[in-house]
C-alpha cells in the first residue's frame, strides 16, 4: 500500500487531485481510497488530503499520519506548514517550486528523497491560471509510478470537459518537467 | 453486478436510493450530509427517476412529509445529519406508531454543543427510544446493499416500521473508494413493490395516528415494542436473501477472527474496519484479541451478542457517543444490563472515543487494548483526553 498526503490550500483543488488519483486507480483494479483531511471548507486556508492505493481492499479509515509520499500544491506553505511531518524514512517529497532544491532543503531541513517542478509556470501556460493541483499529479505519475498515467484520462475528461485537453498538457509537461533533486 | 467503480459514498447513497424505485424524497441538506440531498435532487431533476423530490424548509417538515407521503401508500426516503436528526425527533416515534415504512439515511456527526460538525455517533443514540430499526453500515458498499435492503425489511408485511440506516459521516460519506452496484434488474428482482396494510385517499377515507386514552395507551406501546421485536427475524430473512443473491452476507452481528480470543474489541459502524486491522497486528505479536462489530442497534440483537462474546474474558466496548452524567456509553450499557445475570460473564471495559471526529487509529485500538488489560475496576474512560 501506498500513502500519498497533499497539502495545498482551500480553492486550490487538493481534494480534486485525490479523487482524480482515487478514481483512476480504481478504474486500473486497484483499490483506492481519496479523502480530504475533514475540516471547514476555508478558501485559501491550508488543507491537506489523502490517498491510499493498494492491490488489496484497504481496511484503514483513519487519517494518513506516516506517508509514503507528500505532495505540496503551494509553494508558499513551505516553511508555514510542517511539510515533511510523519513522512517514512526514504519517502518522498514533491514540491511544486520555483525556487533551487539545495534552497527547500535549507528551508526545510530536510535530506531525503525530494522531486521539484515549477508546476504553477506550467499551469499559467497550460491553463491559463495559477491553479496546479491537476498539473502536479503529472510529477507524482512520474516519480511514483503508483498508476499508469493513461488512467487518469477519463476521470480527467469526466471531471473537465470541454478544458480536459488543456489539463491533460499541464500534466504532461509536469512529468517530462519534474526532476529529483540532488 | 458491474465492475468495481471509484465514487464518493455520500453520491452512491443517492445512487443507491436512485435504484429503489422511490415515489417520494423530502430531504432537508445538512454537513455531511448534503451530497446525498443534492445527488439525488439531480437524479429525480435529470429524470432518471419517477418521483417527487420535495424541497421542504427544515428536518421536522421533511420527516412530516414523509409521514403523510408514505400513509398514502407511496415509497419513501429521506436523509439527515445530527442537528436534522435531533430536529425530526419529535414525529420519529409517531412513524414507528404509525407503522410507516419510511427509510432514512443518516450521516452520522456530533450533536452540538459545542457546534461540531464531524462524526460520531451522538445523533443516532440520541433516538434510541423511538421505534425505528437502527442498523450501522460500516463501509461503502455496505451502505449501498443496506440502503437497498432497508426498504425491503421496512415495507415487509411482517415489519412495517421506519429504518434508519447509519453512515459514520465524512468516514464514509466523503471517501471515495471502489464500489459494486446492482443493476436495476437485480434490484428490481430483490425488492418487490409496496403493498400497503392501508392507504390514505380521500375517495376512501380513514384516521391514522389516532390519540390514544390511558385504557389503550399501554397496550399501544406494547404493540410497538413487540413488532420491532419480532421484526429482527424477518430482518435476518432478508439479509439471508441478499446474501443468496449477491454473495454478501449480513448478521446483526458481525464477528472478526473472535472465536476463542480472550479479548473482544466490540465496535459500532466504520471504525470496525480499522479495528480489524489492529486485531491483525495483535494478533501477529501473539495476543489472543478478536473483533465484534454491531451492526444492528435496534431491535438489540441480544441472542447474537451473547453468542459472540461467549467465552471472552474481557471485552473492550468503543462507544462513539456520551451518556452524560450515566455509567458510560450507551453501547456498554446496554451490554453490561445484557449480561448482568450471566455466569462468568466478562470484564467490560469501556471507552468513550473517536468524539466529534477525533481520529481512531490503528494504534489506538491497540493501547486500548493494553490499558484495558491493566485496567483493575470496570469503570469507563474518556480515550486520549489531554489533561
Amino acid at each position: 500500500m501506498i500513502e500519498i498526503r497533499w497539502h495545498g490550500r482551500g480553492g486550490q483543488g487538493a481534494v480534486t487531485s485525490v479523487e482524480l488519483l482515487a478514481l483512476a486507480a480504481i478504474e486500473e483494479g486497484k483499490y483506492a481510497q481519496g479523502f480530504p483531511a475533514f475540516g471547514p471548507e476555508r478558501r485559501g486556508a491550508p488543507i491537506m488530503a489523502y490517498n491510499r492505493v493498494a492491490e488489496k481492499p484497504i481496511k484503514i479509515r483513519s487519517g494518513i499520519y506516516h506517508p509514503d509520499v507528500v505532495v505540496v500544491l503551494d509553494p508558499s506553505l513551505v516553511g508555514l506548514v510542517n511539510v515533511t511531518d510523519g513522512l517514512k524514512p526514504g519517502g518522498l517529497l514533491i514540491v511544486n517550486t520555483s525556487k533551487p532544491a539545495e534552497i527547500l532543503r535549507e528551508q526545510l531541513k530536510y535530506k531525503g528523497k525530494l522531486a521539484t517542478v515549477d508546476a504553477t509556470c506550467i499551469a499559467r501556460e497550460e491553463l491559463g491560471v495559477p491553479i496546479a493541483n491537476t498539473t502536479m499529479l503529472g510529477a507524482v505519475m512520474k516519480m511514483t509510478k503508483v498508476l499508469n498515467m493513461e488512467s487518469l484520462d477519463g476521470p480527467i475528461e469526466e471531471r473537465f470537459g470541454k478544458v480536459a485537453n488543456k489539463n491533460k498538457n499541464a500534466l504532461k509537461m509536469a512529468y517530462k518537467d519534474v526532476k529529483l533533486a540532488k | 453486478m458491474g465492475k468495481r467503480i471509484g465514487m464518493e459514498v455520500g453520491i452512491a447513497a443517492a445512487e443507491a436510493v436512485g435504484l429503489c424505485n422511490i415515489d417520494v424524497a423530502a430531504v432537508y441538506p445538512i454537513t455531511p450530509q448534503s451530497h446525498i440531498a443534492e445527488h439525488l435532487s439531480d437524479i429525480v431533476h435529470d429524470g432518471r427517476i419517477d418521483a417527487e423530490f420535495i424541497t421542504v424548509e427544515s428536518e421536522h417538515s421533511s420527516i412530516s412529509a414523509c409521514v403523510g407521503a408514505s400513509a398514502t401508500g407511496a415509497r419513501v426516503y429521506t436523509a439527515t445529519s445530527s442537528q436534522g436528526l435531533m430536529y425530526m425527533h419529535e414525529v420519529l416515534p409517531i412513524v414507528a406508531a404509525m407503522r410507516l415504512p419510511v427509510v432514512m439515511g443518516n450521516a452520522n456527526r456530533a450533536i452540538a454543543g459545542p457546534l461540531n460538525i464531524w462524526n460520531d455517533h451522538s445523533d443516532i443514540m440520541n433516538q434510541r427510544d423511538c421505534g425505528w430499526i437502527v442498523m450501522h453500515a460500516e463501509n461503502g458498499q455496505e451502505v449501498i446493499d443496506m440502503t437497498i435492503q432497508s426498504f425491503k425489511i421496512a415495507e415487509h408485511p411482517d415489519v412495517m416500521l421506519p429504518t434508519v440506516l447509519n453512515m459514520d459521516g465524512f468516514q464514509l460519506t466523503h471517501m471515495i473508494e471502489p464500489l459494486e452496484f446492482p443493476t436495476q434488474e437485480e434490484v428490481n428482482k430483490f425488492l418487490p413493490d409496496r403493498v400497503p396494510f392501508a392507504t390514505l385517499h380521500p375517495d376512501k377515507p380513514v384516521s391514522m395516528g389516532c390519540f390514544n386514552m390511558p385504557e389503550i395507551f399501554t397496550e399501544t406501546m406494547k404493540v410497538k415494542d413487540t413488532a420491532l421485536i419480532n421484526s429482527k427475524k424477518t430482518i435476518i430473512k432478508i439479509w439471508n436473501e441478499w446474501g443468496k443473491q449477491f454473495g454478501r452476507y449480513y448478521k446483526p452481528v458481525e464477528t472478526y477472527k473472535s472465536k476463542g480470543a480472550e479479548t473482544l474489541i466490540l465496535t459500532v459502524g466504520s471504525m470496525g474496519e480499522t479495528a480489524s486491522v489492529a486485531v491483525d497486528e495483535m494478533k501477529k505479536a501473539g495476543k489472543s484479541v478478536g473483533l465484534v462489530k454491531l451492526r444492528l442497534w435496534r431491535p438489540f440483537p441480544l441472542e447474537e451478542l451473547r453468542a459472540a462474546i461467549k467465552g471472552c474474558k474481557t471485552l473492550v466496548v468503543m462507544d462513539r457517543s456520551v451518556t452524560f452524567g450515566g455509567i458510560g456509553g450507551p453501547v456498554a450499557t446496554e451490554i453490561k444490563s445484557l449480561i448482568f445475570h450471566d455466569k462468568d460473564r466478562p470484564r467490560i471495559i469501556n471507552y468513550l472515543m473517536g468524539l466529534g471526529g477525533r481520529d481512531v487509529t490503528v494504534e489506538d485500538f491497540i493501547s486500548m487494548v493494553e490499558r484495558a488489560a491493566k485496567k483493575k475496576d470496570e469503570t469507563y474512560e474518556f480515550y486520549g483526553v489531554r489533561e
